[in-house]
């Protein structure tokens, strides 16, 4: 439970010395660091007095990978950022890459983007609510909430053949279609886990002490949330009804009906009740996505799927069912059909126009800011283009980042055995945050 | 069941057959303590990313590790006998993976899952650490990016062979040179070659 | 209140300042003396109070770039969700911009991380230090001089044997 009367840290340097204070280092290898976080927690008995927080265990360089590798290339590097829900990284990548070039994609692979980023959510939220109770004390909340995860890897794999690191967005389209049997695993899914979510309301929001731990604990509030740049789930578990699918809708999301859910507590128990019931709206927009799902394709137009970018009849056709931009005014991103290069020389050449280290598409020379609502907030990327085809600069704004500097804030006159619950409602990915 | 008896310092003497009662079977010792040893691994998990999260799906419910006498997942390393190094270790975390790996009691195995912590995998830059075996010895490697739960259970299968195969009590195998310093053959040349060398592409 | 409102108003208070506008994104450049007070007053009287990021590109290959190093700033308005983009150049050697960990709490990490990257200073910053790097790594990796692959910062370390573990 919180206590009232704790100082500042701040003042401790000018304040009469405490040699009663002690020094506890908490990671980079602890099990309820999930990852690779490392704390200093300076304690008054079981009191923590100050944390500071020690960061980049797992800093692998994404950005500077970012400015050697192809808009394409990356996206297998934007899988490992965010690697509990890898889709979201890929959508939001391509999203900006998009952005950068003027393009738009087709309805059908704006439906699909939006299914699997919800999808990721959901596998998101899940494993950070089974971690949250894993890290007090609920080992069969996590075994529970690990099961759906699986069947969401299931249907990820029948997607696009990878069941984890799934690199399934392409600028300009997706690495191949939804077929109608991943179609099907999802309709079954969204049968499934409305069971499962009961399961764990019922097991974990009435439980005693469960709530107990996590009521009133790392109270953050509406002012200071805004005032620390934090976005998702723990802003609107602090009240601040910001939700970029519906402030500024990307992909088709204005055409789906769903509820920014919010708390007021800004407390754990909040944080944990905003992620619960996300995962209920997010099932309602996949939902209404796959029973609505456009026909027609996945890529943009124009541009070269099998021979339709070169002049024929394919072109207008395609223009004409996607409504999209016209021929010309579009580069040419997506690769043509591997049966088409294998057969026809126009394939050849522009497979390999694509593929070249000298070629590939223009990009204009520009500065870009595209973020998107990922699991855990606000996850955008700003691209400098120079006119080749690799960005110049990559930069990843990563919510874990900006979620993680909160820590001491939050922790400060709370027990030693808060530490765990409060980083576990905050859910840290440990490559997001050091990239 | 009958055996041969053999005396002295492996010099075979006057061939005697010596009956066994019902229920007994003779083994070496060291074929005992190695059997015992493969099948109650306790895996140390050294989760730092991606990979980190197979493995949690490996001991989770559909895959299940207790199946194979190694669920026993403990988060302090002297309580452990196999480290999974499972993600890339980058430089400001390799001196606490080698302070880990020393705090593990004899004997003791690692398992390199994933190809970040083998190689570098993708990440080719200057904060990853190309591969942990360049200042760590490991035991397996478990190939994938990130490896499926079944390779992994594979890599623990095939290191409980291992153990079985060549560990003994009173850890002879390490006398041999060969193993004090296994070889490798990018370590020396590492600096050089791969420092400055192939610098920015385009 | 739109983009181009803003834009006038602030034209009328810091002179040299130029904006543009691409695919709906307002972006304004302004000298770096005058960063703190245009981010002050975007955040004081246009309601600009989510600071979303703060980067750095370093422009040393950039086709025409004629400054070394431009810091961006994102804002965010949390009520509406307008967004401006705030950018300022500085130049080697000692690039320097005033801190704005004043008006916003959450720049504390950001200016952190754009000073380990790039090694660009912020003055008045309560607690300047390297956050993603050891300390003791000299370079600042994301520098367009830098390789990607490193100096060999990566190989150094002592190897531990079988025998001594």
């Amino acid at each position: 439970m919180p206590l009232t009367s704790v100082p500042h840290p701040g003042d401790l340097a000018h304040d009469e010395p405490r040699p009663y204070l002690w020094t506890m280092n908490f990671g980079p290898q602890h099990p309820a660091t999930h990852t690779t976080l490392r704390l200093v927690l300076k304690l008054d008995g079981e009191r923590v007095v100050d944390a500071m927080p020690d960061i980049g265990f797992l800093h692998s360089g994404f950005e500077k990978l970012g400015e050697h590798l192809d808009y394409n290339q990356y996206v297998t590097v934007t899988d490992r950022m965010n690697y509990v829900s890898p889709m979201a990284n890929n959508v939001a990548w391509h999203l900006a890459v998009e952005k950068l070039l003027g393009i738009e994609t087709p309805p059908r692979c704006q439906s699909i983007r939006v299914i699997v980023a919800e999808l990721a959510r959901i596998s998101d939220h899940l494993l950070c609510l089974g971690a949250m109770g894993l890290d007090t004390g609920a080992l069969t909340h996590f075994i529970y909430a690990f099961n759906p995860r699986e069947q969401i890897s299931d249907i990820f794999e029948a997607l696009c053949g990878a069941r984890f690191t799934n690199s399934y967005t392409r600028v300009g389209g997706l690495m191949r279609d939804a077929s109608p049997k991943a179609i099907e695993m999802i309709r079954d899914f969204l049968k499934q886990l409305p069971k499962t979510l009961s399961d764990l309301e019922r097991l974990m929001n009435r439980n005693r002490i469960f709530v107990d731990r996590m009521k009133g604990v790392g109270v953050l509030s509406k002012a200071e949330a805004i005032n620390r740049g934090c976005s998702g789930p723990i802003a609107r578990a602090s009240g601040v009804a910001r939700d970029l699918r519906k402030d500024e809708p990307y992909l088709n999301y204005r055409d789906f009906d769903f509820n920014v859910c919010c708390a007021e507590g800004g407390d754990c128990y909040a944080r944990y009740l905003v992620r619960l019931a996300e995962i209920r709206e997010s099932l309602k927009i996949i939902h209404q996505a796959v029973e609505n799902l456009p026909a027609g394709p996945v890529h943009v137009a124009g541009t070269g799927r099998g021979q339709s970018h070169f002049r024929g009849v394919d072109d207008d056709r395609q223009n004409n069912a996607v409504g999209a931009a016209k021929i010309g005014t579009v580069p040419r991103v997506i690769l043509p059909d591997k049966q088409a290069v294998a057969s026809t020389i126009e394939g050849l050449i522009s497979h390999f126009e694509l593929l070249m280290a000298n070629r590939g598409f223009q990009t204009p020379c520009e500065e870009i800011y595209c973020a998107t609502e990922a699991p855990n907030g606000e996850l955008g990327f700003y691209i400098v283009g120079d006119g080749t085809s690799r960005a110049y600069r990559a930069r990843c704004r990563g919510p874990s980042f900006v979620h993680f500097a909160l820590f001491p804030h939050l922790i400060r006159g709370h027990t030693i055995g808060d530490v765990v619950a409060v980083l576990g409602s905050l859910n840290i990915i440990a490559a997001e945050l050091d990239r | 069941m009958a055996v041969t008896n053999v005396t002295g310092r492996g010099e075979a003497g006057p061939a005697t057959i010596v009956e066994l009662p019902e229920g007994v079977a003779v083994t070496k010792l060291d074929e005992l303590v190695s059997w015992c040893r493969k099948n109650s691994l306790w895996p140390m998990p050294f989760a730092t990313a991606c990979c980190g999260i197979e493995l949690m799906a490996t001991g989770a419910s559909r895959h299940d590790l207790a199946r194979f006498g190694a669920e026993v997942f403990r988060f302090s390393p002297r309580q452990c006998d196999l480290m999974i190094v499972a993600g890339r270790v980058v430089m400001k975390m390799l001196p606490v993976l080698q302070r880990i790996w020393q705090q593990m009691p004899e004997p003791k195995w690692c398992i390199s899952m994933g190809a970040c912590a083998s190689t570098g995998g993708v990440f080719d830059t200057y904060s990853v650490v190309q591969g942990i075996d360049r200042f760590l010895p490991v035991d397996v490697y478990a190939p994938g990016c990130p490896p499926r739960p079944e390779q992994l259970i594979q890599s623990i299968i095939d290191l409980q062979e291992k153990i079985q195969r060549e560990d003994t009590i009173f850890c002879r195998e390490f006398d041999a040179p060969s193993r004090q310093q296994p070889p490798r053959a990018l370590r020396k040349e590492g600096r050089e070659e791969r420092g400055e060398g192939r610098g920015a592409r385009g | 209140m739109t983009g181009s409102h803003i834009i006038q108003q602030l034209q009328a208070a810091v002179p040299n300042l130029t904006a543009s506008e691409f695919r709906g994104q307002t972006r304004v450049v302004v000298p770096v003396e005058s960063i703190f007070d245009v981010l002050k007053t975007l955040k004081e009287k246009f309601a600009f109070d989510l600071l979303v990021d703060i980067t750095c590109v370093d422009y040393l290959y950039y086709p025409d770039a004629e400054n070394r190093f431009g810091l961006v700033y994102l804002l965010a308005d949390a009520e509406t969700g307008r967004r401006i983009t705030v950018r300022c150049f500085v130049n080697d050697p000692e690039p320097t911009v005033p801190s704005v960990v004043g008006l916003w709490e959450g720049a504390n990490w950001l200016e952190r991380e754009v000073w380990d990257m790039f090694g660009v200073r912020f003055d008045g910053h309560p607690d300047l230090r390297r956050i993603l790097l050891p300390e003791e790594f000299t370079a600042h990796p994301l520098r367009k001089d830098y390789p990607l692959q490193g100096r060999g910062e990566r190989h150094n370390f002592p190897v531990i044997t079988r025998a001594e573990g």
